[in-house]
């Protein structure tokens, strides 16, 4: 069939809300696209974990140490179904992470900001996986079968994960002044790099259009980034904190709120590695994944003899 | 003073659980592969919710009987699980040596789960089907659902790696040179376990169970040699006093807060 042809049933099946599917016809493209921005998802889930794992140890009380051991831990079950779903698209997880460790591959910035008090945990939670559900609720819906399916999974965790941050400041701000201080403070230092995540304005965003197209993605990161703020700008209120912004303000016109804007200088500049812990998140995943290559091997090792063998002299003696 | 060394022994069994539970989260995050990663931060709750259970259980009975702090120190107000986890010092902690060892490499942290799961299994068991404290037995009944699992994943890297490759086996003689003197404690008793349990029996099944093991993972069982004790009457190694710094940190920097 011609080429045409082939991306004419392609681009009609998407306008149909037709999932693509592993075995489908797509445009090379689109599968550079998806394999992209799965494994930077992933990435993403997988570097996410290194922020906020400082604190098990550390966790203040018995329960909240058991809920936070059990967050990260869900965080890296949703770094393998995303593993797993660029996989379907023809790409090895070992080829993937390397791509990570050496650099080309790239995870959310937001990760390269450090955990400094325990109201991280709870902002990291709130803010943080507040921003990743309205991208991820989004991605529920996108048009690569097993990602979208991925995300469903994810997305349920991942709500429960935003309620037990909230809950942390929430616990914080009834708390003696120290410990309100301390949530304010959290709130002060995440709340720019948290609207950060939503990526470049639209009209610098070099990959939006087609991938709006492809239906890849389905609101623009402006978009995704307004919807934020609406709904933290009245969860603050609950916490009776402040956003760290002069310019928010609910307008009447728009239904929407205003705030200020991004330092875009401090974003690109974090992207380029020079964020506080780049090199220190990067350094401990190769870390752990070099010092954990004589314990895959072993295991691989261990399968091979195991295998059941062919009985010696059984083939001759057919 | 038969109450007080009930108290101690949930508090030992608590402890041995909060202790294995911290060092085994220490590994969430950097495990050798994802898969693993989630294994062994299972593991980690698991003891940790174990360790809930048993300091719940101790907590309800010192309240009850207005028992003084078991290191005589006044902590204010009811005991509750997070005063007996976050105030009490090295000296006070009950749990074995074993328990507090480093992670070292993943051979190290393999094996010091595979004795203690080994030793867990048939201690709970014991417990479940003998201690005549209803509260305590059900405890145990409910953990060794878990600690049947952690045994069975603990053995069969145990056996991976002892017969993998020629580096995976320096690395589980290595770590079995480091562990061995740690495990005869398990089977000394401590003033507080006499009276009900029966470590005689549970060191015949533990040994048992770690030859059948080592034989398949064609490790040598050493000769019992000296041995170390002591975590369970507060003789710690030097490795306690850093997990607590951690562990105890927020409630120490800011006591009497809730969170
Ligand atoms: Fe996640």
């Amino acid at each position: 069939m011609p080429l045409q042809d082939l991306e004419k049933i392609f681009q009609d099946k998407i306008d149909a809300e037709i999932k693509i599917e592993p075995k489908d016809w797509m445009p090379e493209a689109y599968r550079k696209t998806n394999i992209r921005q799965i494994s930077q998802h992933a990435h993403s889930e997988i570097v996410g974990m290194l922020p906020e794992g400082n604190w098990i140890t550390r966790a203040p009380s018995l329960k909240r140490k058991a809920i936070l051991l059990a967050k990260v831990q869900d965080e890296a079950g949703h770094g393998l179904y995303l593993y797993s779903a660029a996989e379907t698209l023809g790409t090895s997880r070992e080829q993937t992470i390397n791509d990570l460790h050496s650099g080309k591959a790239k995870y959310s910035s937001i990760f390269n900001y450090p955990t400094l008090t325990w109201a991280d945990i709870g902002a990291i939670g709130w803010l943080v996986d507040g921003a990743a559900i309205l991208n991820q609720v989004m991605l529920c819906r996108t048009s690569y079968g097993p990602y979208a399916r991925a995300m469903v999974r994810i997305c349920k965790e991942e709500s429960f994960h935003q309620r037990q941050g909230f809950e942390i400041l929430w616990v914080l701000s009834k708390g003696t002044r120290e410990q309100k201080a301390m949530c304010q403070d959290a709130i002060n230092r995440w709340w720019w790099p948290s609207l950060m995540m939503f990526g470049p304005h639209d009209s610098e965003s070099t990959n939006s259009e087609q991938s709006m197209l492809w239906k890849i993605k389905r609101k623009s990161n402006d978009e995704l980034r307004q919807n934020f703020v609406d709904m933290i700008a009245e969860q603050v209120k609950v916490l009776g904190m402040k956003l760290p912004d002069d310019k928010l303000k609910w307008n009447e016109q728009t239904r929407h709120y205003d705030f200020g804007e991004i330092n875009w200088d401090e974003f690109w500049n974090v992207v380029k590695g020079n964020g506080p812990c780049n090199k220190e998140r990067l350094e401990a995943r190769k870390k752990a994944w070099e010092e954990g290559k004589w314990v895959r091997e072993a295991a691989a090792a261990y399968a091979e003899k195991r295998k059941p063998q062919t009985p010696k002299g059984a083939l001759e003696a057919a | 003073m038969k109450q007080d060394s009930f108290i101690y022994y949930t508090l030992h069994l608590a402890d041995n659980a909060l202790i294995l539970g911290h060092r085994n989260s220490e590994w969430c995050g950097h495990g050798p592969v994802l898969e693993q990663d989630i294994a062994i931060t299972n593991i980690s709750l698991d003891l940790i919710g174990q360790a809930r259970n048993f300091y719940q259980y101790a907590a309800k009975l010192m309240n009850k009987q207005n028992a003084p702090s078991p290191n005589g120190k006044e902590v204010g107000g009811e005991f509750t699980e997070d005063k007996l986890a976050y105030l009490r010092d090295v000296r006070e902690f009950k749990n074995c040596l074993l328990a507090e060892q480093p992670n070292g490499d993943w051979a190290q942290t393999i094996l010091r789960q595979f004795f203690f799961s080994t030793y867990q299994f048939y201690l709970y068991r014991q417990l479940q089907e003998s201690h005549p404290d209803e509260q305590l037995a059900a405890i145990a009944a409910k953990s060794l659902k878990e600690v049947t699992y952690h045994l069975r994943w603990s053995s069969e890297w145990v056996i991976r790696l002892g017969d993998g490759t020629e580096e995976s086996r320096k690395r589980m003689l290595n770590a079995l040179e480091n562990l061995w003197p740690y495990t005869g404690e398990l089977f000394v008793p401590a003033a507080y376990e006499t009276d009900r349990m029966d470590l005689k029996n549970i060191k015949e099944q533990w040994a048992q169970k770690v030859k059948d093991i080592f034989s398949e993972a064609t490790l040598p069982y050493p000769a019992e040699g000296w041995m170390h004790t002591g975590g369970k009457t507060g003789m710690h190694t030097e490795q306690l006093g850093f997990i607590l710094a951690e562990l105890q940190f927020m409630q120490r920097a800011y006591p009497n807060s809730e969170w």
